[in-house]
């Protein structure tokens, strides 16, 4: 039976009840009896979270009877399997080596598209509905971008909007809810924008509300629960799983593992004239293909991000 | 045809579920109760993952266009077909013109009403589940209304296995107690909790609250403490903030250390809470058969322990599927022991 070949592996689970050592100080353990989850750090580091990518590229092309979802996520990743098909041994072998060479590869580039995200800071919408749900946030007395803005040192929400439409985003989690990608700005640590998530998340998002929580910009694709910061709402919908929509021809989700996000704010009058022309279905995303150097990032960011963004059409 | 007389209170399309794109953000959804659910399929003769509908509290009344044989299971509610009350957990003959009720219930909160061949709504993505949540799959991606006509896969109106048990025995039923224990694999992020947390966990009884639905069960009870750490970048400040990562079904998460939130199969895939461990796949039939103000306690048990529960979960349906007069389902695990 699966349970006395997978003993050996196993061994230390039984006595530390909890985690299995991995390669690079990441540490492997199991969501019931259907999950594996491993975390390489506690903290977000840019080039693990693009080697985690490249590693569950490398495990999906491998396409192991029993494996039914490799997820990605900033700082981890998680492998849903088929316990009465996976044979676990020689999987988790197999995923051992796998994880060591991505963790100590250098990766050099990355093909993606860069898209340009417009943005209706501190919009009606997202007001509105934090407004309800100030007894679950840090701060009752500020909205949630007026809090953002203080905590991260700028003297206006305006200062806030322009430093976090300065500079380009990275996806490096798609999750939550389909459509839904968080991204990381490409900027060092020190100027990254934190904020913590609500003490306890809102039960409604309005669909398109532009979030920030820990150091990630997500869009929520869809109306429903959340629990991070609230900055904004954009015209454009991220998510067609019928894919029949203009721009949603080759992937359902507008914004994938890498995608980088081009947030660019807007006034009212042009969020309702974008938001009419994607409802009419005429509007046309941005976007631009390139490839990613993750060299240039790291000598020089500010020029390259510069570079980024002219790419865009 | 089935056409819906009265929709129930939230009454979706279900089936085994969309496996394969959670990395998408996109959870299986599925029957909740997936034991119950295989079981009213295995009644009218259906492959066990057939499409079914999934009520709550209050069930739907349908009236079908042709004659065939459904089954209801899950939740004790009463049902009756014009008016003649039928028992639950039983294949049951209705002839075209016929309107099957089904009340309010008085027991757990999730029922399942199997028609033979299928609710034949268009596969999406593999799957006729609704994930009601961004108005996906099942009927419109949404929860049936009166006047809504669904249609019925093909399938002959006698069987060779209608020769079989018609009714599963009062023993094979699910308890759908008030208060149930349930068992937890600790992982994820378990570190994060102090020792005296985990031990309170484990010991402290847990009440469902209202916020309780096909995405998760929000809970309450004693609150957890955290290991004191410097909070990692791109965490965020709360010490229950995680740089944010994948949520496996059934995984417990604890906001603040107040109120787990409990995923079950429209989870969302990912997020910022630290996370304590994950329910057992097996355990989440019972688990989704609560309602507030319903309670619960979890046990620890190890991944192999996991893996025993699923085989015997397995196990036993495989015999209820026999003693119904069905072939023996996809699984190929082998049978072990005897029924109680």
């Amino acid at each position: 039976m699966l349970a006395t070949r997978s003993a050996h592996v196993l061994g230390d689970l039984m006595t530390k009840p909890t985690y299995i050592p991995f390669p690079a100080d990441a540490r492997l353990s199991f969501g019931g009896d259907e999950f594996i989850f491993i975390e390489l750090s506690e903290d977000m580091r840019i080039a693990q979270a693009l080697a985690i990518q490249s590693l569950a590229k490398t495990l999906t092309n491998l396409r192991v009877p029993g494996v039914i979802d490799i997820c990605p996520a900033h700082a981890s990743y998680m492998i849903r399997f088929d316990p009465d098909v996976l044979d676990l041994d020689s999987f988790l072998s197999q995923l051992r080596e796998e994880h060591e060479r991505a963790v100590s590869a250098d990766l050099t580039t990355l093909s993606t598209r860069i898209v340009d995200v417009p943005v209706l800071y501190d919009d009606p919408w997202t007001r509105e509905t934090l407004l309800k749900f100030r007894d679950r946030h840090q701060d009752p007395n500020s909205t949630d971008i007026e809090y953002v803005a203080r905590v991260n040192g700028f003297a206006s929400i305006d200062e806030l909007a322009a430093a976090h439409s300065a500079h380009p985003f990275i996806v490096t989690f798609p999750n939550f809810v389909p459509g839904n990608a968080e991204s990381v700005q490409l900027v060092p640590r020190d100027m990254q924008i934190q904020a913590p998530k609500y003490k306890r998340p809102r039960t409604e998002t309005p669909s398109r509300s532009i979030g920030h929580g820990g150091a990630f910009t997500n869009v929520y694709p869809s109306f429903g629960g959340g629990g991070v910061q609230l900055l904004g709402r954009t015209p454009i919908d991220i998510v067609d799983l019928s894919q029949t929509r203009p721009g949603f021809e080759d992937r359902p989700v507008l914004f994938t593992a890498g995608t980088l996000l081009a947030f660019r704010a807007i006034d009212l009058d042009e969020y309702f004239d974008i938001r009419s022309s994607m409802e009419a279905d005429t509007y046309r995303f941005r976007q631009a293909e390139l490839e990613f150097s993750i060299d240039r990032h790291t000598s020089d960011w500010r020029g390259y991000n510069v570079e980024l963004k002219e790419a865009l059409p | 045809m089935m056409h819906v007389t009265a929709p129930g209170l939230r009454t979706l399309v279900q089936d085994a579920g969309r496996d394969g794109y959670y990395a998408l953000g996109l959870p299986p959804s599925g029957a909740l109760d997936q034991r119950s659910f295989r079981i009213a399929n295995l009644l009218v003769g259906n492959d066990p993952g057939a499409a079914v509908l999934e009520f709550v509290f209050v069930g739907p009344a349908i009236t079908f266009e042709r004659d065939t044989h459904v089954a209801v299971t899950g939740a004790t509610v009463e049902i009756a077909v014009d008016g003649v009350p039928q028992p639950l957990w039983t294949r049951l003959r209705v002839l075209a013109g016929q309107t099957l009720a089904i009340g309010p219930m008085s027991k757990g909160s999730r029922g399942y009403l199997a028609v033979r061949g299928g609710v034949d709504v268009p596969l999406q993505l593999g799957s006729r589940s609704t994930y009601e949540t961004i108005g996906f799959g099942g009927h419109e991606g949404r929860p049936l209304v009166a006047g809504d006509r669904l249609p019925m896969g093909p399938s002959a109106d006698v069987l060779a296995s209608d020769t079989g048990a018609p009714s599963l025995p009062e023993e094979l039923r699910p308890p759908l107690s008030a208060h149930v224990e349930i068992s937890v694999v600790p992982g994820l992020c378990h570190y994060r909790f102090t020792a005296d947390s985990v031990s309170l966990f484990f010991s402290t009884t847990f009440t469902i609250s209202h916020e309780a639905n096909r995405t998760g069960y929000r809970l309450t009870g004693a609150p957890m403490e955290f290991e004191s750490r410097a909070q990692p970048f791109g965490a965020g400040d709360d010490p229950s903030n995680v740089v944010n990562l994948g949520y496996p079904l059934g995984s417990i998460q604890i906001p603040s250390g107040t109120e787990p939130i409990c995923l079950l199969r429209d989870a969302v895939t990912g997020g910022g809470y630290v996370t304590f461990g994950t329910i057992v796949s097996s355990d989440l039939d019972r688990f989704a058969q609560l309602k507030t103000p319903d309670t619960v306690t979890f046990r620890q048990v190890s991944f192999e322990d996991a893996l025993a529960m699923r085989r015997r979960a397995q196990s036993e349906l495989t015999q209820i599927a026999r003693l119904l007069g069905q072939p023996p389902h996809e699984s190929t695990v082998p049978v072990e022991g005897e029924l109680p």
